[in-house]
């Protein structure tokens, strides 16, 4: 039955309107998902009624959801998660000896040994645990303490339970939040519906999207006429932008935070992502730790990762984490009081993050596949990252700072005046306009810069580098061609 | 549930599908859904639920309430019925823009409370009545609402049913009165209908206010905007640590439905939460390779739960000062305790009566029950919450544990 034919109508007002929900809602907007996604579903659609069109397959370059554009799961993942979840399998010796070791030792920390039983809201000591060692491995062995450590439904969900702690006050004094632009279009969302103020600082192009203390400064200080600035987001490596911060910037931030007294959100979920020589993934923690008792004692900093990303890709298991570190011990209460209001995050997820921070290691069965197989992955991505930023390099009107790490590209195009005459009048943003022309014209579907914020007066767009090597130089070719045609058209 | 669990592992390792380790009917449900996943567990889901998903929930929906039609466009694919329930709240709250918007929510259930204050909504209680095997009164919702007026704008009416922990299964008749009354104060109605699966009281039969409020007919069933709550949490399946469950949305404005889709955008869903939920809503059938065992499992899990009310209330009868309405759905037992005034003198020193007497279970017999004080109970009654969906001999345990402690501090307090 459609749906019309089962609302049928009402004469009647309706107790819950556009006017009487809550109007946060209502101005949230999240780009990755948006109109662009929603007229991509719509070409799928037609194609599938057999609609001519000047290309046979929609392509989604717009989310980084790598599964579904052909990255394999690592096999030693799957075995544990399917151990995991039927139990029975543990009896069969197809599966090797160290994934039944970890499915063993998830289940044992999961109530009657199921992954369908609801767990502590905090997330599973025993994985909290083994997360905590993670950290300590991966930073040189600074310590970690399982305490502070919260398992989530990603690290959305993580960002999100943080802001709402933080969201507070009213006019003047309601919290401001500085979020790099171009952003993570998340954060922004999340502010809106929360309510807090957000405070955009810009990362400088032509400094491969550098992150300069300067800035943080201008921003801040015009920040502080019309909120309370108390919290500095940072994602490293950058999304949309690719950038894999310097020690030394990650430094300037923390000292800035410190000067500040922000409280500093480090978004590192792509922390396996990087492929440019030279760049290499500092956490914020290490570094924060390193510079000494002054400001490892002081700063407040909150570090997140997922399994959505990096050489795992499982987006779907919804399996995140956040790290807590000199948090007041009473709003660290009040955090573990609010998480606990809800549920646990996805005992799956949570067992998929278990074995992320618990590879196998030399020696053990599993170990020579599982490391072929990541670094196929981290070496696939890079290949591509390097092969879309010559290319676009090599379009009259683009200029793309070089991939250094996470899983896009975010190029600067030029749109002639015409163009952005044309969008404006439609009411419509010019990077948005190109953007739904593209689609139209390949089916390769991008997000628009205006999605995630951009200098007044340069249009950039997002694209993935997900997409298989051979589709991926098809869709670099498409878009040369494309763009070609746009300049032509609109000279 | 093997079936359920049979094929997650399948989707999640495609490997045991070409294997035939897996009955045939697993390894061919879990093509199936791989196909319409995107070919990996680890994709995005799509923000509302995977397409496939939602279409099962209302072939579902239409199946059970024999021919009600359900639209998968009004499904909302959610990672539990405490998640729906938070969205739909979400949805309703204005800021800190006084009068705070305002729920009804009957006392006792499991403490939301919370949820409701973090949302920034507010709890009015609506009372069932504890003699009359936890009715629901229209008088007394009317009672509450009229206070409710005085200090919110109250604009939702939630219902639990089956009702938990009470053990109640509303009649026909007590729900009608209810859409009647929803009708009459334009509230919105949440119908968080979780425990639906397993009935346990003889002759008790699960009607669905959906189905209730279609057979009603005009005026009612085009007008009262109904959300139901769902999940494979509880039940036969009970994945509650899955996430996956359902929202549906019945007379809702449509542009506001639209807006459902932005609020959910923002987090994900999980892949497996959606397998268990379709496996859970597309069962086997007669015939089917799995399909005697899977009947089995469900005969079982209902056999363990009758038996465990059984033995309860036998258990319960041999006691002084306990007694128990009947249990006829849910996964509670909710005895109340007649405790003597010595007992409830000396706990007031400390914590209420409730909650001392749990405290000293706990601390004598390392058994962990819930006090009805935390479920939103006023001062004058007292309960207990306990656990019946467990195996039979751990009910047995329970039971030897409670009926010894009890004995013996009805004993001391005399």
């Amino acid at each position: 039955m459609s749906q019309k034919e089962v609302n049928g109508s009402s004469h009647r007002g309706k107790v819950l309107t556009l006017e009487t929900m809550n109007q946060n809602v209502r101005q949230v907007e999240y780009a990755v998902r948006g109109p662009m996604v929603l007229r991509a579903v719509q070409i799928e659609e037609e194609l599938k009624k057999g609609v001519k069109k000047p290309f046979t397959e929609v392509i989604k370059a717009n989310v980084g959801d790598a599964h579904a554009m052909g990255q394999k799961p690592i096999t030693f993942i799957r075995q544990v998660l399917a151990l995991c979840a039927y139990p029975a399998l543990l009896e069969d010796d197809k599966f090797p000896e160290d994934a039944k070791l970890r499915a063993r030792r998830i289940l044992d920390g999961c109530g009657g040994q199921s992954i369908g039983a609801y767990s502590a809201s905090q997330g599973i000591e025993c994985i909290r645990k083994d997360v905590a060692s993670y950290i300590e491995k991966r930073d040189g062995g600074i310590p970690s303490n399982h305490e502070n450590i919260y398992l989530s439904t990603g690290a959305s969900d993580a960002i999100v339970t943080m802001l709402k702690l933080l969201i507070c006050g009213e006019g003047r004094t309601r919290t401001g939040v500085m979020i790099s632009i171009p952003q993570y279009p998340l954060y922004s969302a999340a502010l809106t519906e929360l309510q807090g103020v957000q405070i955009n600082y810009y990362l400088d192009e032509d400094k491969c999207w550098g992150l300069d203390v300067g800035e943080l400064r201008r921003s801040l200080t015009a920040a502080r006429e019309h909120c309370n600035p108390r919290a500095l987001c940072i994602i490293n490596p950058g999304n949309p932008t690719g950038q894999v911060q310097s020690r030394q910037c990650i430094e300037d931030v923390i000292r800035f935070a410190k000067e500040e007294g922000l409280l500093l959100m480090a978004d590192e979920v792509y922390q396996d992502n990087v492929y440019a020589e030279g760049c290499v993934f500092h956490s914020f923690k290490k570094v924060l730790f390193e510079m000494g008792p002054e400001f490892s004692s002081v700063v407040e900093l909150v570090s997140f990762h997922s399994t959505s990303k990096c050489y795992m890709g499982e987006c779907g298991f919804r399996g995140g984490y956040m790290e807590v570190v000199n948090l007041d011990p009473e709003v660290k209460a009040q955090l573990t009081k609010l998480v606990s209001v809800r549920l646990c995050s996805p005992v799956s997820g949570q067992a998929l993050m278990d074995v992320v921070v618990n590879p196998p290691q030399p020696g053990e069965p599993s170990y020579a596949t599982f490391t072929k197989e990541r670094a196929a992955v981290l070496a696939d991505l890079a290949e591509k990252a390097k092969l879309t930023e010559e290319s676009f390099n090599n379009v009259p009107g683009f200029h793309c700072n070089p991939v250094q790490g996470a899983m896009y590209t975010f190029p600067r195009i030029t749109i002639p005046q015409k163009a952005i005459d044309q969008a404006k009048a439609a009411g419509q943003a010019p990077d948005q306009m190109y953007c739904m022309k593209l689609l139209e014209t390949t089916g390769i579907c991008l997000v628009p810069g205006s999605g995630f914020g951009q200098r007044e007066g340069t249009f950039h767009f997002r694209m993935t580098i997900l997409p298989p090597k051979e589709k991926l130089k098809y869709v670099l070719e498409k878009i040369a061609e494309f763009n070609a045609q746009f300049l032509q058209d609109y000279s | 549930m093997s079936f359920s669990r049979q094929v997650i592992a399948s989707c999640i390792y495609p490997e045991l599908i070409d294997s035939d380790k897996m009955p045939l009917d697993v390894r061919e449900r879990a093509k199936t859904l791989l196909e319409c996943i995107g070919g990996s567990v680890g994709c995005y889901s799509d923000t509302i639920g995977i397409p496939i998903m939602r279409d099962s929930v209302s072939d579902f929906l239409t199946r059970r309430d024999e021919g009600v039609p359900s639209a998968s466009g009004n499904i909302f694919i959610t990672h539990g019925s405490d998640h729906g329930f938070g969205l739909l709240l979400t949805m309703l709250v204005r800021g800190d823009r006084s009068p705070l918007v305002g729920v009804l929510t009957p006392v006792p259930s499991q403490d939301f409370g919370n949820a409701l204050v973090a949302s920034g909504a507010t709890a009015v209680p609506y009372y069932l009545d504890g003699q009359q095997g936890w009715r629901l009164h229209t008088e007394e919702l009317q009672r509450a609402l009229r206070s409710a007026r005085e200090v919110c704008d109250p604009i939702a009416l939630y219902v639990i049913n089956p009702g938990d922990p009470t053990g109640h299964v509303q009649s026909r008749e007590s729900m009608e009165e209810i859409i009647r009354f929803v009708y009459e104060e334009k509230l919105l109605l949440f119908a968080n209908e979780d425990h639906q699966d397993i009935l346990i009281g003889e002759g008790c039969m699960f009607i669905s206010y959906k189905k209730v409020l279609a057979e009603m007919g005009s005026p009612f069933s085009d007008a009262v905007e109904l959300a139901s709550i769902h999940s494979a949490s509880k039940g036969f399946m009970g994945e509650g640590g899955l996430h996956g469950g359902y929202l549906e949305l019945v007379n809702f404005d449509p542009s506001v439905q639209i807006e459902f889709d932005r609020l959910i955008s923002l987090l994900g869903l999980p892949i497996i939460g959606q397998l268990a939920l379709e496996v859970m809503l597309n069962p086997l059938q007669p015939g089917e390779p799995s399909y005697e065992q899977y009947q089995e499992e469900i005969q079982h899990i209902r056999e363990t739960l009758v038996h465990n009310v059984t033995r309860a209330f036998e258990v319960l009868d041999s006691l002084p000062g306990i007694s128990c309405e009947p249990i006829n759905g849910g996964a509670s037992m909710f005895p109340r305790l007649h405790l003597p005034h010595i007992a409830i003198h000396q706990a007031k020193e400390e914590k209420l009566p409730d909650f001392f007497y749990c405290s000293r279970l706990l601390e004598q017999t390392g058994l962990c029950v819930c006090p009805g004080s935390d479920l939103g109970l006023p001062e004058g009654t007292y309960h207990i919450r306990l656990c019946i969906m467990t195996s039979v001999d751990t009910m047995e345990e329970v039971l030897r544990r409670l009926g010894k402690f009890h004995k013996q501090f009805m004993k001391d307090f005399s």
